[in-house]
């Protein structure tokens, strides 16, 4: 079956003996098992630990393919054009380079989207919440087994002005199914005290944004909760390891607003090591544009990631316009 | 089990670091928001984060600051202390600078909108064209998000790891 008539085009096939089906994009081949998800594509072939795969394809599909690069691994993975999606592997991996084997298509973005969230409802089985932290979820594995579609499909918080504002985002509580989470029962539950005079309570207005965290039942998922022209605050809650390795087309900037986060830093094009990045409560550090990270927090975390949504960013550092780094000193 | 989420607080933070494998640790601009505040003269607006002309300014409000505007809304994220957020209507015709808040003077000030009170982990809208002022009797921690502007300090090698 095709799913769309564009070039390259998606194809889904009949299930397998495990009940999952395989998926074509272009020449990429997706299939998995009661373990693994596997890729192929003209020149190699690779395997991933289903819910590993899960994972990062549900980030993937959520986050519209984020800015810049979306490692599901060291090996294959997406870049975001904006309109269209490069599906690649081994294309930001030295060795894959060198030997010639790596692999790119650009896709347009609505059918990699479709053919991508078609993946993620099919593997996905009843019980497997790829947002959840791994203690708060049950098994990727076996055979097929029911959906999740309910968990995969989880409304993203885009804030227009800020979140708690009279037609803007609303609050979390236990009554619209946002209970605190185990590992911030100890988080200050207090609103702040908001006196507006009539007429002014659309521009009033203040929330407890630890508490709103506190109550997030996803990890590594940025949000917009307050907007700033182009510059957007996009915290999320952080426990065990993201998903994906984000490569940067531009400089983001981290704010550690609780407990401790561990960044590796690889060279973007290469995955060669370049530092870790230790950061506790109150620290603040960027992501140059010419790295890729992946965070490790052993207890669930607050982190606030601060993005600059501007489109003509990507340009301004892929032609040597801006530095790479984001202050000079 | 019980879980003790780590906060920080101007008396007891504790700075992380960068570790360089291959690399320069001041392409990570690492700095420490208390510890820029810890050093900071009330109200001063220390630029901590950046990207293009976006900013993030770490800020030690300390008694009351002078009234403030801008253009475009910013936000105030309270960090450690309690803040009183005062909002008055600006103006018609007050200049404001093109981006980032500047000083108003009081008689600019006009009708009063509302306070807010707010503390630790608190994001308090501060809305694009109106006169804001902030208090704390003891030293708090604020986190603006806002542009660059004319009293935006920059203070990269004192505040950030460098080796
Ligand atoms: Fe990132």
């Amino acid at each position: 079956m095709t799913l769309t008539g564009a070039t390259p085009h998606g194809e889904v096939h009949e299930p397998n003996e495990f009940g999952y089906k395989s998926f074509s994009l272009g020449e990429f081949h997706f299939s998995r098992d009661e373990y693994f998800a596997y890729v192929r594509w003209p020149t190699g072939h690779h395997v991933m630990s289903a819910d590993a795969f899960l994972r990062a394809l549900q980030r993937d599909v959520a986050w519209e393919f984020f800015y810049g690069i979306v490692n599901f691994d060291g090996v294959v993975g997406t870049v975001n054009h904006y309109g269209t999606v490069d599906l690649f592997a081994g294309r930001y991996n030295d060795a894959y380079r060198r030997a010639e084997l790596d692999h790119v298509e650009n896709i347009e973005t609505p059918v990699i989207k479709a053919t991508f969230a078609a993946i993620l409802s099919d593997w996905t089985n009843e019980g497997f919440d790829p947002f959840a932290s791994p203690e708060e979820t049950g098994s990727a594995f076996g055979p097929k087994n029911g959906d999740n579609d309910a968990a995969i499909t989880r409304h993203r918080v885009t804030a227009q002005r800020m979140v708690s504002l009279p037609g803007d985002e609303p609050l979390r509580n236990d009554d619209n199914g946002h209970p605190v989470n185990r590992m911030f029962a100890d988080v200050d539950q207090d609103e702040p005290e908001v006196y507006a005079e009539p007429g002014f309570e659309a521009e009033v207005g203040s929330f407890n944004l630890f508490a709103y965290l506190s109550r997030s039942p996803v990890t590594w998922n940025p949000s917009v909760v307050s907007v700033c022209r182009e510059s957007l605050y996009c915290p999320t809650t952080e426990e065990y390891i993201l998903p994906i390795i984000h490569g940067n087309d531009r400089a983001e900037w981290f704010v550690q607003l609780s407990d401790e986060i561990t960044w590796d830093v690889e060279d973007r094009d290469t995955g060669r090591k370049r530092a870790k990045v230790v950061m506790k409560a109150g620290d603040v550090a960027a992501m140059p544009s010419d790295i890729r990270h992946q965070g490790y927090s052993p207890k669930r975390s607050m982190l606030l990631v601060w993005e600059n949504a501007s489109l003509k960013i990507p340009q301004l550092i892929s032609s040597g316009q801006f530095p790479t780094q984001p202050v000079d000193f | 089990m019980a879980y003790e989420t780590r906060l920080a607080s101007l008396m007891n933070y504790q700075k992380g670091r960068v570790d360089v494998i291959d690399d320069d640790p001041k392409n990570y601009a690492f700095s420490n928001i208390f510890e820029v505040a810890s050093l900071a003269k009330p109200f001063e607006q220390v630029a901590v984060a950046k990207n293009f002309e976006y900013v993030l300014e770490a800020v030690r409000a300390e008694g009351t600051s002078g009234w403030r505007a801008a253009t475009h809304d910013q936000s105030a994220l309270v960090l450690d202390g309690q803040v009183e957020f005062t909002f008055k209507t600006l103006a018609d015709g007050h200049p404001l600078p093109d981006s980032g808040s500047g000083g108003v003077p009081e008689e600019a000030a006009g009708t009063l909108m509302g306070r807010v009170l707010a503390r630790r982990g608190h994001l308090t809208l501060l809305p694009a064209g109106r006169a804001y002022r902030l208090a704390s009797p003891a030293p708090a921690v604020v986190l603006i998000q806002t542009v660059a502007g004319p009293d935006t300090q920059f203070r990269w090698a004192e505040i950030c790891q460098t080796a």
